[in-house]
């Protein structure tokens, strides 16, 4: 009896985790600057979050199925890229570069899955071909983007700022799509066994082009919406959100293997991601020290997530 | 008849499979020609020696990550970046432009490079997470620090270091053959050490290895952390090459040392190094660069075709796989 009280303590301590983090930390910057709690503060203090929380989502699909995706900051800059360069001169250009950069994805999945090629590899490979492209379409930094964007992500929301609308819109796409539906099932059958899907008799390269396809769109989406809100693009500009992006997935209770992830955690961790790094700037670190403050994050959220796993094996 | 044929190709087949590195040595030889051919390229000769020189680091740095890849799946360096830039700063703070100081200089970096090899490999143990994140969220503080000490200094190395950097004998760089020398001791070390065996056999299969009595663990932590110290000797032996340490010296070795060692024939899921693939990796893809560049090509396609000859090359390398 007891042990199982242990276990459920534990199994809540497991999902409330990035809620607490996130609110602890509103706590401590709303402390640090009571003016932020606001409309206007809060959309200052989260608006970063927005593209982050669907690069987080791409990840998730990744990290659903046991890979690991280490393109998808060069991937959502190559996308902002296009969106300040094709998007507002030639947007039937923009629209096939899209669907040919989804494609790439879906192919890269089909490739891992048919050749059983660690993902690794494959998108370490991947991240420079990214990179290449957005440099040959901005050589330097620059571009614009579309009018119709970035007024869109300009625009003022009705009863709570934009980063919380977005943050409950992904939040309930991603629970829809990868807890709720047969779909996501799948995707985490995938993750934690390969095998047992197979044998049920579905394609597991289709399985997993598909799944590298959604982790595409997420990454376009992503970078559609930070282009619409910088306005302009360089080809380095997410270039953080690839372990940014892992360790919102992991701070949110996703797992490297197994196929277990949260997609409302996913985005709660993507937004304490984002708070955390605005709340350095409050604390007033030093330049020199703020990489590697961020660095002593990313180990402070994993080593959380660690000693919560292991209390887990212990109950 | 028909059989004859068929045996010959399967013993073609068996007398390529032991040599992993063929591949990439054609390539490279491919790549000089296409260079020479071009006619922009300096002489053939000149070309080789910049390409040995160059190669030389890249070897060094790759023999480390080879070491990594080696003790099984998901085991990489993404600290080697971040180690080059602590380790070159300190060995110019040790230095100090002194030529009596030069050899405490590259012990200094290379024991720096050491202990960042002791802090990966305690994050991966300590929190239990996939080690290319633990080496990457670690190097994020490795360079924090080498920010802090390393930015605005400006201290000359020692002429004599600068002078033995750019050595020739015979035409070879000095530099080429000391690395040789620490090649040939890495392959000595992995067929004759019990460090070297094991380090294949925890890749191969961990927990047999753990059962036949091998410490798994242990040999983990030593991979690591002769990764990071050849990373931190490099740190060292580049600011000397290059007339100064500098912050991001180390930049582009994260993905070209993964590169180097899988299109060099090292098995990527671990257990089989291929130490003679790392020189020929290098040497092709400094060639290659040097080709595209001589082609005209600007760094938005040379890093496309780098990343797709990555791709390529691990898809020709693999067979399919089956469920």
């Amino acid at each position: 009896m007891s042990s199982l009280q242990a276990k459920r303590g534990v199994l809540v301590l497991h999902n409330i985790l990035p809620a607490l983090a996130l609110s602890l930390l509103l706590a401590a910057v709303f402390w640090r600057q009571p003016r932020a709690m606001s409309y206007f503060g809060v959309n200052l203090l989260l608006n970063l979050a927005i593209p982050l929380m669907f690069a987080s989502l791409a990840q998730m699909m990744i990290l659903a199925v046991s890979d690991l995706d280490l393109s998808i900051g060069p991937f959502v800059s190559l996308a902002a890229s296009i969106g300040a360069t094709l998007l507002p001169t030639r947007p039937a250009l923009a629209m096939l570069a899209f669907v040919a950069a989804v494609a790439a994805y879906a192919l890269a999945g089909a490739l891992i899955e048919s050749r059983r090629l660690p993902s690794i590899v494959v998108t370490l490979g991947l991240s420079f071909v990214w990179l290449g492209c957005a440099v040959l379409l901005l050589p330097t930094p620059g571009g614009l983007a579309p009018d119709w964007l970035s007024s869109a992500m300009a625009y003022r929301t009705p009863w709570l700022p934009m980063p919380i609308w977005m943050a409950l819109f992904a939040a309930a796409l991603g629970h829809v799509l990868v807890t709720r539906s047969a779909f996501g099932t799948l995707v985490r059958g995938l993750g934690g066994n390969p095998t047992a899907v197979a044998r049920v008799g579905w394609s597991l390269v289709r399985l997993r082009a598909g799944v590298y396809a959604l982790a595409g769109l997420f990454g376009v989406l992503a970078g559609l919406m930070l282009v619409g809100q910088t306005t302009s693009a360089d080809p380095n500009i997410a270039s953080r959100y690839t372990l940014v992006s892992i360790a919102a997935v992991i701070l949110g209770g996703g797992k490297f293997v197994g196929g277990y992830v949260s997609p409302v955690g996913t985005v709660v961790g993507a937004l304490t991601m984002t708070l955390a790094a605005s709340f350095l700037t409050f604390l007033e670190v030093a330049p020199d020290w703020q990489v590697g403050m961020q660095g002593l994050i990313l180990i402070v959220v994993l080593g959380l997530r660690a000693a919560i796993d292991r209390l887990e094996r212990i109950a | 008849m028909k059989t004859h044929t068929v045996s010959h190709f399967a013993k073609w087949q068996r007398w390529r499979a032991g040599r992993p590195w063929l591949g990439s040595c054609l390539a490279a030889v491919l790549a000089w020609a296409a260079t020479v051919f071009s006619g922009q390229g300096q002489g053939s000769g000149e070309l080789l020696t910049v390409a040995l020189t160059f190669s030389a680091f890249t070897v060094l740095v790759s023999l480390g990550q080879m070491l990594v890849i080696s003790v099984g799946p998901g085991n990489a360096d993404l600290s080697i970046p971040s180690s080059i830039a602590l380790s070159g700063a300190v060995a110019m703070l040790v230095m100090d432009g002194s030529n009596a100081m030069i050899v405490p200089g590259i012990l200094a970096a290379v024991l720096v490079g050491a202990l960042v090899g002791v802090f990966n490999f305690s994050l991966i143990r300590v929190l239990s997470i996939p080690p290319i994140i633990a080496t990457l969220a670690g190097s994020l503080i490795v360079m924090s620090v080498a920010i802090a000490i390393g930015r605005g200094l400006k201290i000359k190395p020692p002429p004599l270091f600068s002078d033995f950097m750019a050595m020739r004998l015979f035409g070879i760089p000095l530099l080429a053959v000391v690395v040789l020398a620490v090649s040939i001791a890495i392959a000595l070390m992995l067929e004759r050490t019990v460090l070297g065996r094991s380090i294949e056999a925890v890749g191969q299969n961990d927990r047999a290895a753990g059962l036949a009595g091998m410490r798994v663990e242990l040999t983990r932590f030593w991979a690591y952390v002769i990764c990071a110290a050849l990373a931190g000797l490099a740190g060292a032996l580049i600011s000397g090459f290059s007339g100064g340490n500098s912050l991001d010296q180390g930049q582009e070795y994260i993905l070209l040392t993964i590169a180097v060692v899988v299109i060099g024939g090292t098995v990527v899921s671990g257990g089989a190094p291929c130490v003679p693939g790392i020189w020929s990796a290098a040497m092709f893809m400094f060639l290659l660069v040097a080709m595209l560049n001589a082609a005209g090509a600007g760094p938005g396609l040379r890093m496309l075709l780098t990343g797709l000859i990555i791709i390529g090359v691990i898809v020709a390398a693999s067979s399919p796989g089956k469920r």
